[in-house]
This record gives structure tokens, C-alpha cells and sequence, in this order.
């Protein structure tokens, strides 16, 4: 049996992470949520989710960063800004998300395979060495790094597609493509300069 | 007023059908439009996940091409409308992003000082072209065809000042003026599940299943779109999700190809041919012109 204690101590809190998410675009009125919970009520999404919008603001706001980082909630937002729209106070939900995904990354908080960042970051790194993205390159790598199988499956799917004109198999590249190199390490540069 | 046309990667791929059909709906109503040169992706959802700074910096990019070229964009996908606005809105309300947004552009020699404005199809066809303006040109109305206006979540929120964000109507009206019946969709600003289909399917299909069952219980005969990836979600699994007792068969037009009939267009050019969910007979049941 797998007896867990479901209360944290005060002493647990991460307060670098507390501090880190109300500075990050979208938190600046985090402290003022309401626990309202219009948010995770608007979330077409909340359904499946371990920790609803309102809870997952809360731990975050709390220094629950573990807790946070590896909830599978950050993951199932596609960004529909429904909470956004309904929040009494203008909470940025949809951008904490983003923050949250990008931490959660850059720290390998995700279970191994998981789907969803494999995605975000192929998908990066087309948009870096092409400068657009092709449909048809994307699903494949995903499911390279995924779920294999899952590509046979695509098949039938694949082939409708390509009968109706609607897959290209040529990548997709911009005629500047070295201008995205160097916005992107100017960008590096940048940042490293602020500090952030 | 000449605009510049910023397609995205989609619709050069799965979403063909619907630059195809909204560029024939411009050359009928006479707005004058270039494709942005050198376009690069958006950045979409992903991008924004893995790194948000350079995500403004690459969708920042494009507003600067246009702005090079004294246009205003015109953005047909959800994404690309939403994330190229929201570059726009925190490079005024963010001054580090400003900063780190305005470095990387001089780096390429470009500069954006956000006069630039990115609007959607729907936006102009209502607000520049007009209700009127669009019914006096149709020539093969809809017939009464019973449409689900499917807006789905990017278009109007957070940024459209368009449109209403909890009850948008901009689609209805555009469809009832080209003699489509407009259905009171319930789902109609709901999230399709965007990539999930893919990555997560359980939930994909779910809610795909959802949206779905909900316009043909409303008695939908079409579905209209505004975004490839809701687009192809809703057309391109309707067998996976449908069961022995529970068929669904249901075509998922994007509004253009509609409106590009009405407007006298052939099949052809409204990319009827390339959906997966046949419509042909539909149409010509309903007397809808159809060559």
C-alpha cells in the first residue's frame, strides 16, 4: 500500500517558484484570485485534468512547484482562453500555462515520451532550421518519438489526404532562413543581458 | 486598401481548401490583397510552450514585413490571428518584451513600432465589405441549408474586438446572407481538442465526439469552420468516433467555401473536392448549385 501524506508543511514551499510565477507575464494579479473557480468551470478541459485551473493557480501561487510541474493539467490546456475570459480579477491564466510549460521543459518535468512537449519541441525546432512547419514532417517525428504504431494506424488517414491534395510531403522552407537563426540569438543574448 | 494575405502553414497543407475558397471570396468582392513575402510560421501554441520570448520575436517578424510594406494583415487561421495580435498587445504592455522583441528584428534589419493591424476575414468581410454589399452579390444562394456556425476558441478570444467573445455572430450573419439557414449551435466557441487528437486521444476524441453529436443533434446538415485545425479535427475522424449505434456523417465546410458558392465560384475553386466527408450530394439535393 502506498500511504502518502496529503498535507504539505509550511516548510516545503518553494518560495523562489512563488516569487518566479508572479513575475512571469500573466501573474502580475495572481495574489488577487478569488478561488472563484470560474475558471476551472469555463475549462473545457477540466474534466481530465489532476489539478482543475483553480487548483493548480492556487499550488502555484503557494510555491507548490513539484506539485505543479509535474501535474498532467499543464498539458491538457490547448489554450482556448475560455478561463480568461470569465476571471473576475484578469487573471492571465492561458499565459501562466505557457510559463508553466516552459519551466516544466526546461526541467524535464514530464513523464518520458509524453506526447504533448515532444510535440512542442519538434514543432520549435522546425519552425527554427525551416521557418514554417510542415504538417505532414511534424506528426511523423511525433509519433517517432511516441508512439510508433500509432503511425500505422495514420495510414488510411494519410493516404485520403494526400488523394485530396491536402498533405505535402516537400518541406516547407522560407527563402531567409538564416534570419531566424540570428533573431534567435540575438534573442539568447538579450536575455542573458536582463537577466531573466 | 491592398492587405497583406499571412496564409500560415496550414493552409499550404491540410487547410488548401480553405485559402483556396476565402481568396476566390475576395476577388468576387474586389478586396485587393498580396501574399506577405517570406512569411515565417507563427509559432502557434507550440512554440509558445518551449520559449516564450523567441515566440514573439518570430511571430514579430511577419507584423514587421507588413509594416515594411505600409499593410495591414489579413490572418485566416485561428492561431496565426491570435498569437501574431498577441505579439502585438505585449510589445505595448511589456517593455522587456518590447526590448528583447525590437533586438532580435534590428539584428535582421526590420523594425515594428505595432501600427500594423492584424485582422481576420470575418472582421473585414463584415466591417469593410458589409452585410449588403455580400447578399447583393450573391448569386447561387444556400437554400436554406442548415449550417452550425463553428467559431472555436482563437478567433474570439481573448483579442477579436470584432466580435462578441462569449456569443460571437459574425459567421451567422455572413452565412444568413447567403441564404443558409444558421443553426443556434451550443458548442460554438468550444475548444476542439486542437492538437490533443494527436498527442492525447482519449480527450481528442472525446471532445471531437461532443461537438459533433451536439450539431446533429441540433439538426445541423453542415458544419462551418474558421480554423484548419478545428477543420480537421471535426472532418478527418468522424468514423473513429462514431459507433455501430451512433453514426456520424457530417460535412465540415470552412465558411469560405460557403460563401465562395454563394458567390458563384464552381466546386473546384471552392475546394470542394478536397474534403474527406463527401457534400455533393447534400447540395444538389438542396438544389444548391453545384459545377
Amino acid at each position: 500500500m502506498n500511504l502518502q501524506r496529503r498535507v504539505k508543511f509550511e516548510a516545503e514551499r518553494d518560495h523562489e517558484f512563488a516569487q518566479w510565477i508572479s513575475h512571469e507575464v500573466g501573474g502580475e494579479k495572481l495574489r488577487h484570485c478569488l478561488q472563484c473557480g470560474l475558471c476551472s468551470g469555463s475549462c473545457p478541459l477540466s474534466l481530465y485534468m489532476d489539478y482543475t485551473p483553480r487548483r493548480l493557480m492556487y499550488l502555484a501561487r503557494e510555491g507548490f512547484k513539484a506539485e505543479v510541474l509535474s501535474s498532467l493539467s499543464i498539458w491538457l490546456c490547448t489554450s482556448c482562453y475560455a478561463c480568461i475570459v470569465e476571471c473576475p480579477k484578469n487573471i492571465n491564466i492561458t499565459e501562466l500555462m505557457y510559463a508553466l510549460k516552459e519551466r516544466a521543459i526546461q526541467e524535464k518535468f514530464y513523464p518520458r515520451r509524453f506526447p504533448v512537449p515532444v510535440m512542442a519541441q519538434q514543432f520549435s525546432r522546425m519552425v527554427r532550421s525551416s521557418g514554417r512547419v510542415t504538417e505532414s514532417w511534424l506528426i511523423m517525428r511525433v509519433f517517432l518519438r511516441t508512439a510508433i504504431w500509432r503511425l500505422l494506424g495514420m495510414g488510411g488517414l494519410g493516404l485520403k489526404l494526400l488523394r485530396a491534395g491536402r498533405m505535402r510531403l516537400k518541406r516547407e522552407k522560407i527563402g531567409h532562413r538564416r534570419e531566424i537563426g540570428q533573431m534567435l540569438d540575438t534573442v539568447e543574448a538579450t536575455r542573458k543581458e536582463l537577466g531573466a | 486598401m491592398k492587405y497583406a494575405y499571412y496564409p500560415g502553414c496550414s493552409l499550404k497543407g491540410t487547410g488548401r481548401a480553405y485559402e483556396e475558397s476565402l481568396l476566390a471570396v475576395f476577388r468576387a468582392l474586389g478586396i485587393e490583397f498580396e501574399e506577405l513575402a517570406d512569411w515565417n510560421c507563427c509559432g502557434a501554441t507550440s512554440y509558445m510552450s518551449v520559449d516564450q520570448l523567441s515566440s514573439y520575436a518570430l511571430a514579430a517578424r511577419n507584423l514587421a514585413l507588413a509594416e515594411r510594406e505600409h499593410k495591414d494583415i489579413i490572418a485566416p487561421c485561428a492561431a496565426c490571428y491570435l498569437v501574431l495580435n498577441k505579439t502585438q498587445h505585449y510589445m505595448h504592455d511589456y517593455p522587456e518584451i518590447k526590448l528583447v522583441v525590437t533586438r532580435a528584428l534590428s539584428a535582421i534589419g526590420l523594425t515594428c513600432d505595432g501600427h500594423t493591424r492584424v485582422r481576420h476575414p470575418l472582421d473585414i468581410l463584415l466591417h469593410e465589405v458589409g452585410v449588403p454589399a455580400i447578399a447583393a452579390k450573391v448569386k447561387a444562394p444556400l437554400r436554406g441549408l442548415k449550417v452550425a456556425p463553428y467559431y472555436g476558441c482563437q478567433i474570439v478570444r481573448p483579442y477579436a474586438t470584432f466580435d462578441d467573445q462569449r456569443n460571437p455572430t459574425s459567421m451567422d450573419q455572413l452565412l444568413a446572407a447567403c441564404g443558409a439557414k444558421v443553426i443556434n449551435y451550443s458548442s460554438k466557441t468550444q475548444c476542439c481538442g486542437a492538437s490533443q487528437k494527436g498527442t492525447l486521444p482519449e480527450v481528442g476524441l472525446d471532445r471531437i465526439r461532443r461537438l459533433l453529436s451536439e450539431a446533429q443533434a441540433e439538426g445541423a446538415e453542415v458544419i462551418a469552420t474558421v480554423c484548419p485545425l478545428c477543420q480537421f479535427n471535426l472532418e478527418c475522424f468522424q468514423e473513429e468516433v462514431g459507433n455501430a449505434h451512433h453514426h456520424i456523417s457530417i460535412p465540415v465546410l470552412y465558411f469560405s467555401q460557403l460563401l465562395a458558392l454563394a458567390l458563384g465560384a464552381s466546386a473546384k475553386i471552392a475546394g470542394l473536392q478536397r474534403c474527406l466527408v463527401p457534400v455533393k450530394r447534400l447540395l444538389t439535393s438542396k438544389e444548391i448549385a453545384y459545377a
